[in-house]
């Protein structure tokens, strides 16, 4: 960059969403609904819609709507509400960096600028876990794709990316893969899941797996890759209790194709840049009961903030966090303190928002750390239960929610979340 | 006489539920076990009798800001007709403009379901 700061076009802005998937739509909808009049949505990919634009299979929207739609038909939802409000979009521009002062550096093809921002809201999503995250040895050929990127290739580019399947990692992504290459005429050969339970909802193993005959193999991992120019065949074993594999249950399976379902990591560059307190077991931000940042005016909510599982609880929580975004430039600050911690307990893997008010109701999500059938997820203040929640079953891959009034928790020294 | 298990995805509870079948001719339910509510009962009936899917996939544009639709079933078909209707979408391209909900195909394999656009693509030029 030649020029300095001062020579650089710089605008004011009222709230400016970052991100134009589920979570920034629904947040920059209730930013103008809570009475902001100047939201602006940025967005890297030509179109809004983020991920759903590529979920094509049926659904969503089972609690916002009480319909099953396709992740397109959901997406266009929000995006008409969006444009009804005449909310403010870029597309096709990209967030170069975010200061603690809440500056943006912004730029779209062939312009820079600066944007000075009232409130700023995180709503980047997540990317996937590639093979390089997870190591597997092997060649470097063709023919190994994350699930997304396959689920890209097919749904929008009408690419098909191979004939005989395997897939690796029992996420959702990749189930609900395994079923569209099958429909589409591709012989998958089958799932493994290195965990003794499958990470993906019991309703896509049924759907995608079991309807068609694909295997699932728990317990299992790939551990070669094998192939010059494209792949031509993976080795995959079982393993141990320890998560490693044992060497003389190895075998070959011949494939072109492999698929990677193996996690998703919130897309956190800009938060870090801005300073923001991060959770390391989330991956995204610490967030208080209004979805506010460690840094003052800085809101997080959607897959950058945690991973869901299910989009209409994406939609609920950004629509909080805009609100509250709005409430913050309206109001200079909306921010209560907030010295309430909640921390996870026993069979707890994280919970969200870390820490609250005791001023207003709230919602708790949380995972579990294990799958588990018939148990209690049950809040305590200190020794002092004030919640508790029966599920007929608890599955690391779902997220738990629990309501608790400003009453309950008023009052409250901390928090602790645990399943017994 | 056999048995057969699921996990019922009616809700999130997500039953584990142990059906007996008489499965001479056509499977029909003799006993359902380990459902927590009525409709789980009436979810593994209908999974061993009769499944039903909805299904989705993508048709080729012309002249459209994007080279596919995304597509789905209006009402869910019988797992059995999937292959059948898959194999008529197939066949089918669009020219744009194409609407959210614009009939691609009425009653594919003869089901009783129409196939729709589930996504919007603009008209070049």
């Amino acid at each position: 960059m030649n020029g300095t700061k001062a020579e650089v076009p710089t605008v004011r802005r009222d709230v400016v969403v970052i991100g134009g998937g589920p979570a920034g739509l629904a947040a920059a909808v209730a930013a103008k609904e809570a009475g902001c009049a100047d939201v602006l949505l940025i967005e890297r990919d030509r179109i809004l819609g983020g991920i759903l634009n590529q979920c094509i299979h049926d659904g969503f929207g089972l609690h916002t709507f009480k319909e099953a739609l396709s992740g397109p038909e959901y997406a266009a939802r929000f995006i008409d509400r969006f444009r009804e409000l005449g909310i403010a979009a870029m597309e096709e521009t990209i967030v170069l960096s975010l200061s603690a002062d809440r500056v943006l550096e912004v730029s779209t093809r062939g312009t820079y600028q600066r944007i000075e921002a009232g409130a700023v809201i995180l709503a980047m999503g997540c990317r996937e876990r590639t093979r390089g995250a997870i190591s597997i040895p092997g060649h470097r050929p063709s023919g190994v794709y994350t699930a997304g990127a396959a689920q890209n290739f097919m749904n929008l580019e009408n690419i098909m990316v191979g004939k005989t399947v395997c897939i690796l990692g029992s996420g959702d992504i990749g189930l609900i893969m395994a079923r569209r290459m099958t429909l589409e005429g591709a012989k998958v050969e089958a799932v493994f899941e290195i965990l003794p339970y499958s990470s993906g909802l019991p309703r896509n193993i049924q759907q995608c797996l079991n309807d068609y005959g694909i295997p699932l193999h728990l317990n299992t991992t790939v551990t070669d890759i094998v192939g010059k120019g494209r792949l031509e065949g993976i080795r995959v074993a079982q393993v141990g209790e320890d998560r490693l594999p044992i060497p003389e249950t190895e075998r070959y399976i011949p494939c072109d194709t492999l698929l990677l379902s193996v996690g998703l990591i919130p897309e956190n560059e800009l938060t870090r840049d801005a300073g923001v307190g991060m959770d390391p077991v989330t991956g995204g931000a610490v967030v208080d009961d209004s979805f506010m940042t460690s840094v003052p005016g800085i809101f997080a909510c959607g897959n950058v903030l945690h991973v869901h599982d299910l989009v209409d609880w994406v939609s609920v929580e950004a629509a909080e966090a805009g609100k509250f975004a709005a409430c913050f430039v309206r109001e200079g600050s909306c921010a209560l303190p907030s010295p309430i911690p909640v921390r996870p307990g026993s069979g707890v893997r994280y919970t969200l928002p870390q820490s609250v008010s005791g001023e207003r109701d709230l919602t708790l999500s949380l995972r579990v750390s294990a799958p588990w059938r018939d148990r209690c997820v049950v809040v305590r203040d200190g020794g002092r239960e004030i919640a508790r929640k029966r599920e007929m079953r608890l599955h690391p891959a779902e997220m738990i929610r629990i309501d608790l009034k400003k009453e309950t928790v008023s009052g409250c020294s901390s928090l602790e979340v645990t399943v017994e | 006489m056999s048995t057969r298990e699921f996990t019922c995805v009616v809700c999130p509870n997500g039953c584990s539920i142990v059906v007996d079948v008489d499965d001479d001719e056509t499977p029909v339910v003799t006993r359902v076990q380990g459902n927590v509510c009525k409709r789980g009962e009436s979810w593994a009936r209908q999974e061993v009798e009769n499944p039903m899917r909805t299904i989705a996939s993508s048709v080729p544009v012309r002249w459209g800001d994007f080279p596919l639709a995304s597509i789905r079933t209006s009402r869910p078909i019988p797992l059995s007709k999937i292959r059948e209707v898959m194999e008529e979408i197939r066949k089918v391209s669009v020219e744009a403009p194409v609407e959210i909900g614009d009939v691609v195909l009425p009653s594919p394999a003869g089901c009783d379901t129409e196939v729709i656009a589930t996504r919007k693509v603009r008209k070049v030029r």
